[in-house]
């Protein structure tokens, strides 16, 4: 079977996680583990006056008081402006959110540590809860860090001058957007389970991360250990999709305890405990001005940005990521004139900020995707016209864009025309009309971003990080037996990069994906990797497999010539072997030389062997961008509220498609997510800032029966700048379909003259609004 | 969302379950499907739980004299696959289908579902338009309550200390019922923001039009369904939702257009509007 970069195969972790035998924290059995549960903040903002151990478990139940030695979580950031929040493992003084770790207490199983937590008492003094951006931003605010003055962890300014834009444009469109906050919600929540190992005088620390090299940094760095002495272990890990790749509280305070008490430790997160601390992602505002033309063209955009970051700053993406990034994407692939645009990353009392799955880019895309049909309903033009005229050109290519994003390659009308001929846009009109006789309603609704992919050192260090990453490392190696061996310090957590670094080996050394192993996510075993974050690891670890499997490649060849007594440039790699004609030295062979038979090679030999590290970075540091355009047709029923999806394509181009098989995979699921952020998914609070939406029958979450059959089309523009061509697509299909479906649903609407500008469009959010129009008409004006 | 610690046993008798529910603290549990999340969440705390299934009887359905007894302790996948020795009506199984997911189906009982009184349950709407009696035990005595006066209001029946849910009967007639139900949720398997049902045995002159998911007890509309009955004509909308309003002085305007609906919903499966 074809195994190496584009084969269409299945995965090959599939087997085990169909059979149920994947070893998740969870399942991972260590004599003597006792199990953890965590005291944590009932209110959103309040002073700890006291902590009441239970009398008798003193010794069980840790606070911050116990934990002198522990640093907090420190985010620093070169960016101006900005400032530092202390994010204790256990809160001190003060707790800022509800679901904040107050306490941890162990106990042999989780049931009892459940019930050590519920008997501590902890005394509070209610502080006035700050759950809004506006709230936050009052003059007479609470202030969450009492030495900052106001509530601001930064703010951004990228000024331009609209001034010909405005003297110019003969279409001002104003509007105010605003999406919700949500969880994340990955099948398996975050888990950790530490121990310290007195043979190799480690602290070991299974983990469920995206990112184990970052974390044992960060654990070794807030514990005051030497990394030496800190060894991390992501075993499978059940989704990630940014949850994962920042250092938790939990994870510290825990391998705390786990070293104090000298016995393994272990917690899993709940899913209440999810919905409520690990509500921390998505929530923007944006208030937009775009200046038009009359035929459409969009000459200038001014925007201020909301983002709602919580209480904390995570590390080590910091609370301002989101906004950098919300700043730098909004006009995503569109060519602008002018661009004016001011961030406020606002600290309230919620969960610390989380980037997820493409990263402030739903939320902008949603913003700048409602724009464009705004525009396009005031200039009466087709969106898709009016799109395709503002998009970049695929002549321009590669451009730079109005905030310095280099587009490397790509068509993005193309992709756009593409995607309306799939779900037939000509014929739409008509089909709406007759939808319409039979009192029907439908719409469609098109949705075109970029996804930056595997933006390395300069980005980020523009960003003003405390980590960016550099090159990334992999090892490729031959075993005794002449099987691959495949090491990387990145993560595989679902989204299949088990298998797809595994094909890119076999690309060079043409053997079968069941003969390579695939090691990945132990800090112990793998060569160092920041991780999977950002739609890294197929163009990184991808990259740097490629690398070291073509090293590999080029030794094997050195020593099958010598057994087959040719030269290295007479023979080929074949089928696990170097072949010259009919003559081959099979893999089996070579290694047996190498590794048992050093008699059978000569002395001269290359001593650099048959294990290869090899460090890679693309050619640009600014990224290979993806593109898609998404449309949806939707129907919406005035009745109920509620919005079937009808129809949904997708038309991508990320570059190589290394696992095509993978790829739709990782569009299906991003769709879902993206489809859950347009019309489900929504953390809501009280008053005082009480998450109401703690256990699945509140948040909603769509399912299968929620979702359409997902039609994809491809275009394969291959990246001039990194390995392979290819580019990564982890992210992108969760940030389109809000813009999509939204725009849809306003298309569908569009007869009562409802238009939505909120996200998720619940039946609530949608009759809302059908019964607000329907009393503006009553009410003669 | 671990349970607070608890004890657990299963008597056999009817005298058995009721002393062990004079004990402190004691509960029953069914199928655990609402019991079970509450205790996680320890929402409920109770001391001891008394499983009810290994009580004859209680997972029985038979037929005698013009009526179908269903055990309290039948569960929903069970009606769903009319596994039963007799025939059930059509409308419990259509019912029984439209509850959450399978797995749940498999364990949650229709007992279960009436004691616990969610005003957004399919079952205690269902069994009203049906016009079921239920038959509570309780530790001296035996009784008998329609369930169109058992639930009093949101988690509350007319259950007494100590009593429990036995059978759950219906005339044998509902068979022949013309019948109409309607859900409206956000998600297939979610519990109901609105439901309705409508149920017509012309041979009886039986005619009951029940709304759910109102956030109380089941409500029922005598004057519409009568009309119903008699013009054999579909109100409108416009009918119905003037007196949902006039009922429902609290509902909101979201809450009252979706009740319409699937009041106007239910009623057009048997009368076209
Ligand atoms: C995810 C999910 C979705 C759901 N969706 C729906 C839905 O769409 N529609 C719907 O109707 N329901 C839904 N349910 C609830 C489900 O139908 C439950 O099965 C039902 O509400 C309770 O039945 P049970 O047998 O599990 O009772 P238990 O949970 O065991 O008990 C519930 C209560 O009833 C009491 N009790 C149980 N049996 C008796 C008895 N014989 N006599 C007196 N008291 C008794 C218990 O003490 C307890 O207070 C859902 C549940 C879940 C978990």
């Amino acid at each position: 079977m074809q195994s190496g970069i584009g084969a269409r195969i299945p995965r090959k972790e599939d087997a085990r996680h169909l059979k149920g035998k994947a070893q998740f924290v969870g399942d991972i059995k260590i004599a003597g583990t006792w199990e953890a549960a965590f005291v944590r903040s009932p209110l959103a903002h309040a002073r700890i006056t006291a902590i009441h151990k239970p009398q008798g478990a003193e010794a069980r139940v840790f606070t911050a008081e116990d934990m002198v030695d522990l640093a907090p979580i420190r985010c620093e950031s070169t960016l101006p402006s900005y400032k530092v929040s202390d994010y204790p493992a256990l809160a001190q003084g003060k707790v800022r959110y509800v679901g904040e770790c107050i306490a941890i207490c162990i106990a042999p199983t989780r049931a009892e540590a459940e019930d050590l937590a519920e008997a501590v008492r902890v005394d509070l003094e209610p502080l006035a809860p700050v759950v809004s951006v506006e709230q936050a931003l009052a003059p007479e605010a609470a202030l969450l860090h009492d030495d900052w003055g106001d509530n601001l962890f930064l703010t951004t300014n990228h000024a331009g001058d609209l001034t010909e834009a405005k003297a110019k444009a003969t279409v001002v469109i104003e509007r105010e957007y605003e999406t919700a906050r949500q969880a994340m919600n990955p099948m398996e929540g975050k888990g950790v389970l530490a121990h310290w190992d007195h043979k190799a005088e480690q602290l070991v620390a299974y983990t469920s991360t995206q990112v184990p090299h970052l974390i044992r940094t960060g654990l070794s760095e807030c514990l005051g250990l030497d990394q030496a002495e800190v060894r991390v272990i992501a075993p499978d890990v059940g989704g990630g999709f940014g949850y994962k790749c920042v250092l938790q509280p939990e994870e510290l305070s825990l391998a705390w305890v786990a070293r104090r008490v000298d016995r393994p430790i272990r917690w899993t997160e709940d899913r209440r405990e999810h919905l409520t601390a690990g509500a921390n992602t998505r929530q923007h505002k944006y208030k937009i001005t775009a200046y038009a033309d009359d035929t459409g063209r969009l000459l200038g955009l001014d925007a201020d940005i909301w983002v709602d970051v919580g209480a904390y700053s995570v590390w080590p993406f910091t609370a301002c990521l989101e906004a950098a990034q919300a700043g730098g994407n909004l006009p995503g692939p569109y060519d602008l004139g002018a661009y004016a645009c001011r961030t406020y990353s606002v600290a309230t009392n919620k969960p610390g900020f989380t980037p997820y799955r493409g990263v402030a880019r739903p939320g902008v895309c949603f913003a700048m995707e409602l724009t464009m049909d705004a525009i396009a309903r005031a200039v009466g033009r087709d969106p898709l016209e009016v799109r395709c005229l503002n998009l970049v050109q695929g002549a321009a290519m590669p451009y730079t864009n109005i905030t310095g994003k280099f587009y490397d390659s790509g068509d993005y009308p193309a992709a756009a025309r593409a995607a309306a001929e799939m779900i037939d846009s000509a014929n739409f009109r008509a089909r709406q009309k007759a939808a319409a006789a039979e009192g029907r309603h439908i719409g469609i609704g098109f949705s075109t971003f970029t996804e930056q992919s595997a933006h390395g050192t300069k980005v980020f260090a523009a960003w003003g990080l405390p980590l960016v990453p550099g090159y990334e490392q992999a090892m490729v190696k031959l075993t005794p037996s002449g099987t691959v061996e495949v090491r990387s310090g990145n993560h595989s957590f679902g989204q299949g990069l088990e298998t797809t670094i595994a094909q890119v080996a076999c690309e060079w050394l043409k053997t079968d994906l069941a003969q390579v192993k695939v090691t990945m996510g132990d800090t112990g075993l793998t060569p160092y990797s920041t991780g999977a974050y950002a739609s890294r690891g197929m163009v990184m670890a991808g990259g740097a497999v490629s690398k070291a499997a073509e090293e590999l490649a080029r030794r094997l060849k050195i020593h099958g010539a010598h057994l087959l007594q040719c030269k290295p440039d007479e023979v080929e790699i074949n089928d696990c072997a170097v072949t010259n004609g009919i003559a081959s030295a099979s893999f089996a062979e070579i290694a047996s030389a190498w590794y048992l038979h050093p008699d059978r090679l000569p002395d001269d030999v290359n001593t650099a062997g048959l294990e290869v590290t090899e460090g890679y970075k693309p050619d640009i540091d600014t990224g290979v961008f993806t593109y898609a355009t998404h449309a949806a047709i939707v129907e919406v029923d005035p009745a109920t509220g509620r919005t079937t999806i009808l129809d949904y394509v997708i038309f991508e181009d990320c570059g190589r498609r290394v696992n095509p098989l993978i790829l739709d995979g990782q569009s299906y699921g991003g769709a879902a997510q993206g489809i859950g952020t347009a019309l489900f998914e929504e953390v809501i609070y009280d008053a005082a800032g009480q998450p109401l939406t703690s256990t699945l029958a509140d948040y909603i979450l769509p399912g299968p029966a929620e979702l359409p059959h997902f039609r994809l089309g491809h275009a394969e523009t291959l990246s001039p700048y990194s390995r392979h061509g290819i580019k990564g697509v982890g992210e992108g299909a969760a940030i389109a379909p809000a813009g999509a479906i939204v725009n849809a649903i306003n298309d569908a609407l569009s007869g009562y003259g409802v238009e939505l500008t909120q996200i998720p469009a619940t039946p609530h959010r949608v009759l809302s609004a059908l019964l607000d129009a329907q009393d503006k008409q009553k009410v003669p004006a | 969302m671990k349970p607070a610690p608890f004890t657990h046993d299963r008597p056999d008798t009817a005298a058995a379950v009721a002393s062990a529910l004079a004990g402190d603290g004691a509960k029953i549990i069914a199928g655990g499907q609402s019991l079970g999340p509450m205790m996680n969440l320890r929402l409920a705390r109770p001391a001891h739980l008394v499983g009810l299934t290994a009580l004859p009887g209680m997972t029985e359905i038979t037929e005698t004299g013009g009526a179908i007894h269903v055990g309290a302790g039948v569960t929903h996948a069970r009606i769903e696959d009319g596994d039963s020795p007799v025939t059930l009506p059509p409308m419990l199984r259509h019912v029984a289908r439209g509850i959450a997911y399978r797995a749940v189906r498999n364990k949650g009982t229709i007992g279960g579902s009436l004691a616990h009184a969610d005003p957004a349950a399919d079952w205690v709407t269902t069994l009203t338009a049906l016009d079921a009696t239920l038959h509570l035990r309780g530790r001296e005595s035996a009784r008998q309550v329609p369930m169109r006066d058992f639930m009093l209001g949101a988690y509350r029946t007319a259950l007494a200390p100590q009593e429990f849910i036995e059978t759950v009967t219906l005339r044998t007639s509902m068979r022949e019922a013309l019948w109409g139900y309607d859900k409206i949720c956000r998600k297939v398997g979610e519990f109901a923001d609105a439901m309705a049902a409508l149920v017509l045995v012309p041979g009886e002159g039986y005619a009951r039009l029940v709304v759910g998911a109102t956030g109380g007890r089941p409500l029922l509309l005598p004057d519409l369904a009568a009309q119903i009955a008699r013009t054999a004509q579909h109100p409108g909308p416009d009918v119905l939702r003037a007196a949902l309003a006039e009922h429902l002085p609290e509902a909101d305007r979201v809450k009252l257009h979706l009740l319409t609906t699937a009041l106007d919903r239910a009623i057009a499966k048997v009368i076209p509007a």
